[in-house]
């Protein structure tokens, strides 16, 4: 089968920026970040205060009693955002479509609170026993399960986990499949809510969190805040999606990956670049066709430079023509959900031909001598844009957009 | 100046490095001994154990040389015995 073209054809996300995707592009137009002390955790032992939490989130508005019971706040909001997505796009299942539907889920840590929860029931409280849900509450794939349980997809369902790039890995595969006739349909996307007190308390040991807010290429950018939500995406062919006359968001046409190979948390330019080259090459689009760049951008001392580097590595002097912003400023890294929102933000952003800026920023950094669309969203008719996701562990991968 | 916290400090960073103790000396700089951001936190994470302190991320940050690291341990753990003093009054 020749490869088919494949459109984004719904959306999901809750997020620090509201609970659905038009509170989402809302905030992110108007460069107003979802930072803010955090509220679940007691701070008084941990060094920093701010996050992009979800805020005024009621479970028992989105799931009945019983069915919460089984959800970890992570595997509900993977499920709030798949649910958005499959309304938005209008699919309507057939027991066929459903068979040869995909889902393709990224995670950083699964259930990180139902676990910092229940260990401490038996370290801290000496209790003789947990929770017995726990395990199907923290495995890192129950958001996918739960949404082919729900949804009753039965197609291929897996969950990646590859730290602060799990969702562009999760996207590219299932765009990857949905584009070779492997899959009819996908639901991709990734969901995360890494505020417990234990993983709190192991970010502020690596020492990368900021003490204020997420400043990404500024120069007195201080480090990343943390952020939770889930993100989610509709892909199918473009020709199905014309023919049922579905909303068309814009088109994935090209995945890229690549590994460092170097150190555990440092990354390098050599990697990141080759995973951008690897996106373009895939997309068979040259790097002047590019206009936009959602950066991975965690306003961490070292990724911002070095993240710049690989840009001018691949783009060269067209790196100065690009536009390039971090919308981890207002959302927040939601490390294994990050780029699934950032996936999102890209495809809105060359739909509604408005560049989403990087907010928070005050002072230009000489390493970092990017068109970075400080503080404030730019109109921009673009036609192919880039999502870029550097894991710890240095692995990253790049999805390539088309607007539509 | 050698002393004793001195001497537990270059201890603390030897075995943390996992290099000779002979190795590291008052003026060495941290890079100078092979030590990368991780291994810095390492570090840090040591000393803290070890002196019962709270290292600043922003005061670490700053850090190049053993020296430094002796004399912001040695202000830490002022800081950290003479609150003591002022709870125990």
């Amino acid at each position: 089968m020749a490869p088919r073209r494949v459109a984004v054809t719904g959306l999901g996300a809750i997020s620090a920026l509201g609970h659905d995707v038009s509170c989402f592009w809302n905030a992110l137009v108007a460069g107003q970040p979802g930072i803010g002390p955090i509220k679940s955790v007691d701070l008084s032992k941990i060094r920093f205060q701010n996050g992009a939490e979800v805020r005024d989130y009621d479970p028992s508005q989105h799931f009945e009693p019983s069915q919460a019971d089984l959800l970890d706040r992570f595997a509900q909001f993977a499920l709030i955002a798949a649910r958005q997505a499959i309304r938005d796009s209008g699919i309507v299942f057939t027991l066929e479509l459903r068979q040869r539907t995909a889902i393709v889920t990224g995670s950083s840590v699964g259930g990180q609170s139902t676990q910092d929860a229940q260990f401490w029931e038996v370290y801290g409280r000496k209790s003789p026993r947990v929770h017995p849900l726990t395990i199907p509450r923290i495995m890192p794939n129950a958001g996918a399960s739960h949404i082919s349980m729900k949804f009753g997809i039965s197609g291929p369902a897996y969950t990646v986990s590859t730290a602060c790039a799990s969702s562009n890995h999760a996207i590219g595969q299932a765009f990857w499949m949905v584009r070779s006739g492997a899959a009819e349909l996908a639901i991709a996307g990734g969901s995360e809510t890494p505020f417990s007190f234990g993983f709190l308390k192991a970010w502020e040991a690596m020492r990368v969190v900021a003490p204020d807010t997420c400043r990404p290429f500024s120069r007195d950018r201080r480090g990343l805040i943390l952020g939770e939500g889930a993100g989610m995406l509709v892909l199918e062919p473009l020709e199905a999606a014309r023919a049922r006359g579905a909303p068309v968001y814009g088109e994935i046409v090209g995945f890229g990956m690549s590994s460092d190979a170097g150190h555990i948390t440092t990354p390098s330019t050599d990697g990141p670049a080759r995973a951008m080259q690897a996106a373009l090459r895939d997309a068979d689009i040259s790097p002047e066709a590019v206009g936009y760049i959602n950066a991975h951008g965690t306003g961490t001392p070292t990724n911002d430079p070095t993240e710049t580097r690989a840009i001018r590595q691949v783009f060269g002097a067209h790196a100065d023509k690009l536009a390039v912003s971090s919308t981890k400023s207002m959302h927040g890294h939601a490390l294994g959900a990050a780029s699934a929102l950032e996936a999102v933000a890209t495809v809105l952003a060359l739909r509604q031909a408005t560049l989403p800026p990087t907010a928070n920023f005050t002072t230009p950094d000489p390493e970092c001598d990017l068109d970075v669309v400080p503080n404030q969203s730019r109109s921009a008719e673009v036609e192919y844009a880039l999502s870029n996701a550097f894991a710890f562990g240095g692995l990253n991968a790049v999805l390539a957009f088309r607007r539509a | 100046m050698s002393d004793e916290l001195a001497e537990k400090v270059q201890s603390v960073i030897a075995d943390s490095k996992r290099i000779p103790r002979e190795q590291v000396s008052l003026d060495s700089t941290l890079e100078s001994l092979g030590m990368d951001s991780l291994d810095q936190l390492n570090l840090l994470f040591a000393l803290e154990s070890d002196f019962n302190i709270n290292i600043p991320d922003e005061e670490a940050k700053s850090i190049r040389t053993v020296r430094e690291m002796v004399e912001g341990v040695r202000k830490l753990v002022a800081g950290a015995s003479g609150q003591a003093a002022t709870s125990v009054a």
